[in-house]
């Protein structure tokens, strides 16, 4: 068996594309740094991430790939799942291969698989767009927490700020331990000590609220029991459309 | 913003709950930088939440009053019902919209009103509403407004301008039971502001034919509700009437509210035990079928059978009563063809036509597509083996076999021997 080695970062997958034309040798695994080599293997290749190569690679991918699918691409890849790694590994390299784009081949597992993932990742992009509840702090600023399942925050911070330009937020993705601010004309990252209280539990504390938060929170909570039709009560389509993992920070469910 | 105003929402709330419109789609809002707040996303509308009965939560749905002067014997709100009744202020509303908005809680305002001195009174009102969120506020997210029945056609112009989309509901689908039901309604009072709507979308097309920045009418269209349960129309007419309001240039969406018995003590109202939840269903994929997948009202219920079957849905009702259609070669037969495949849906049978060119396909193909090869397999052929085809075996046989089968499970293996101990 044949391993490649590489940093998990997309330039990464692309740069071991480039080596693996470079040395006409494909691995069966791609492995990140992080994880542990299978006990037997008859090579390791470990890959140096090079913008250079990786643009190179990127540029001929345009040539066989629709603009959509290189989108695919690059939002499947945020998935941030290590065995997918392979999966994409093998759909770039047949779309090299191929003389006319294999985007529409949906007999190919490979292709079915990137495509049932972008998917996925797009759906988690929406559902924060969704179930994203900001809460207002006295200063002004509106603080929401998350924790996507997907590394999306940077694609749904996009969208808040062009639905909220002319507020400041912070919204912040706990599983990974990083956020964005948005200042009223631009975002940037930022980590905060998981220590502070907000953080911790994505909720402000009642002395960082503004004065009106609460019974706004109060408001939407009433009108959240008083919508439902108690004679149509079906828990299951809620739980199917709004799935548990998100009703932590729902101001609604709490 | 007090708790008055909170008593006041949830009154409100719970009377306009039975309106099932609840979309948030059809118009693109770009946001406007350092302008108000708000935008709409690529013509689809956002969920922000599910409710406890699992209706989805996309707009603040409420009404600006639930004082009503009409009587209509369906209606939660009717004159004589002895329910609290509450009245919000313009600024009390918009407040609250603007908040919900800020904190993602909502996509945007879903208002409507119970009908107060005078048709125009009312529509008044809810202009203002709607004029003050976007022109005081900046506020540039969803805003959908009822149309009042009788009001005139200058106000609906009005509020047309601030509007993404507009709604009159017919809520009876025939106008004898309309009339028997609601005597102070019938159908022009229906159609008449429908038509105002109409009129103001397509004179709005010709102006921004000639000016690019003319300001957008009603861009989202229009939709209305129907009430199902509440009178003894057959699906078919429903069905018809619901062709009929889809081939006018400006309906989006008709919507199917199962008959909630809120008034139980009215002589002229069936009694029922529940809602008509599964019909209700059936309607809706009825519906699905007029507008995705190309069938007419006619395939779907005529007067040989005029009402939706209970326990299969409709496609596979339509299949089971063609079999003469059947079996579909996937590899060869149009679009439009593959669609009438039970087991195979929009996505799939798009999937398949872009496929297929690469390779022929098989049932394994198939299945990796997501077709839901329990129920397609009676329908389709794709150069293998022929397995047992609607067409061969009876509609009958492919019927119990498919209603047999609770959700999730398995198929009996057809090699597997089974030994009846007689237990």
């Amino acid at each position: 068996m044949i391993v490649f080695r590489f940093d998990g970062s997309f330039d990464g997958l692309l740069t071991s594309l480039f080596d693996a034309y470079c040395r006409r040798q494909f691995p069966d695994t791609l492995l990140r740094d992080s994880e542990v080599l299978p006990m037997f293997c008859d090579e390791v290749h470990d890959v140096v991430s090079d913008d250079e190569k990786s643009g190179r690679v990127w540029k001929s991918l345009g040539r066989k790939l629709s603009a959509a699918a290189l989108s695919a691409v690059a939002t499947s890849f945020l998935c941030e799942d290590p065995a997918f790694d392979t999966v994409l590994f093998r759909y770039l390299r047949k779309a090299v291969d191929s003389p006319g784009s294999i985007e529409g081949d949906f007999t190919d597992p490979d292709v079915i698989e990137v495509t049932r993932m972008v998917r996925r990742v797009r759906y988690e992009t929406t559902r924060l767009a969704q179930f994203v509840r900001f809460q207002k702090a006295a200063d002004g600023t509106y603080f929401g927490m998350v924790e996507p399942l997907y590394n999306v925050l940077a694609i749904a911070v996009k969208h808040f700020a062009d639905r909220f330009s002319t507020m400041r937020f912070l919204l912040y993705d706990k599983r990974r331990g990083f956020g964005y601010y948005y200042d009223g004309n631009e975002a940037r990252q930022v980590t905060l000590p998981d220590e502070l209280y907000h953080i911790a539990t994505g909720r402000l504390s009642d002395d960082m609220m503004d004065s009106d938060e609460k019974l706004y929170q109060d408001m939407w909570r009433t009108y959240f029991k008083a919508i439902a039709i108690k004679e149509r009560a079906n828990p299951r389509k809620q739980r199917q459309d709004m799935p548990v993992r998100f009703w932590k920070y729902l101001t609604e469910k709490n | 913003m007090t708790e008055a105003t909170l008593n006041k929402l949830r009154i409100l709330a719970e009377s306009a709950k039975y309106d099932v419109s609840c979309s948030s789609s059809g118009t693109v809002r770009r946001g406007r930088k350092g302008d108000g707040i708000g935008n709409t996303v690529g013509g689809v509308g956002i969920c922000h939440s599910f409710a406890d009965d699992g209706r989805c939560i996309s707009l603040l749905k409420v009404m600006l009053t639930n004082v009503c002067m009409y009587d209509c014997a369906y209606c939660i709100n009717r004159r004589g019902n002895d329910i609290p009744r509450a009245t919000l202020s313009v600024t009390e509303l918009v407040d609250i919209t603007m908040e919900f908005y800020r904190r993602n809680y909502i996509e945007g305002l879903f208002l409507s009103s119970g009908v107060v001195r005078n048709p125009d009174y009312t529509m008044e009102r809810l202009v203002r509403v709607a004029q003050d969120l976007r022109t005081v506020h900046r506020f540039n997210g969803y805003i959908h407004l009822k149309s009042i029945p009788g009001a005139s056609q200058e106000l609906v112009n009005r509020a047309g301008l601030y509007a993404d989309r507009m709604s009159v509901n017919i809520e009876i689908p025939n106008e004898q039971s309309l009339k028997y039901l609601a005597p102070e309604k019938n159908f022009r009072s229906v159609y008449e502001p429908m038509g105002y709507i109409r009129q103001g979308v397509l004179e709005n097309k010709e102006d921004r034919r000639r000016m690019r920045h003319a300001p957008r009418f009603v861009p989202a269209g229009q939709s209305t509700q129907m009430i199902v349960g509440a009178s003894p129309d057959h699906d078919r007419d429903i069905l018809k009437l619901s062709a009929a309001l889809y081939s006018t240039p400006t309906m989006r969406r008709v919507y199917y509210s199962g008959y909630v018995p809120v008034n139980s003590y009215d002589p002229r109202l069936p009694a029922l035990k529940q809602p008509p939840l599964v019909r209700e269903n059936r309607l809706y994929q009825a519906d699905w079928l007029m507008r995705f997948y190309q069938f007419s009202a006619d395939e779907i219920a005529d007067d040989s059978h005029p009402d939706l079957e209970l326990e299969i849905d409709p496609k596979l009702s339509w299949a089971l009563r063609h079999p003469e259609q059947f079996p579909v070669d996937v590899n060869k037969a149009d679009y439009e063809m593959i669609l009438r495949i039970p087991g195979v849906g929009v996505k799939s049978a798009t999937l398949i036509v872009n496929a297929r060119r690469f390779r022929r396909l098989n049932s394994d193909h198939l299945k990796k597509i997501g077709v839901v090869m329990k129920r397609a397999r009676y329908f389709i052929t794709c150069g293998e083996l022929p397995r047992q085809c609607v067409s061969d075996v009876s509609p009958e046989y492919v019927r119990r076999q498919l209603v047999a089968l609770p959700r999730g499970a398995r198929e009996a293996d057809p090699l597997q021997l089974t030994f009846d101990f007689g237990s």
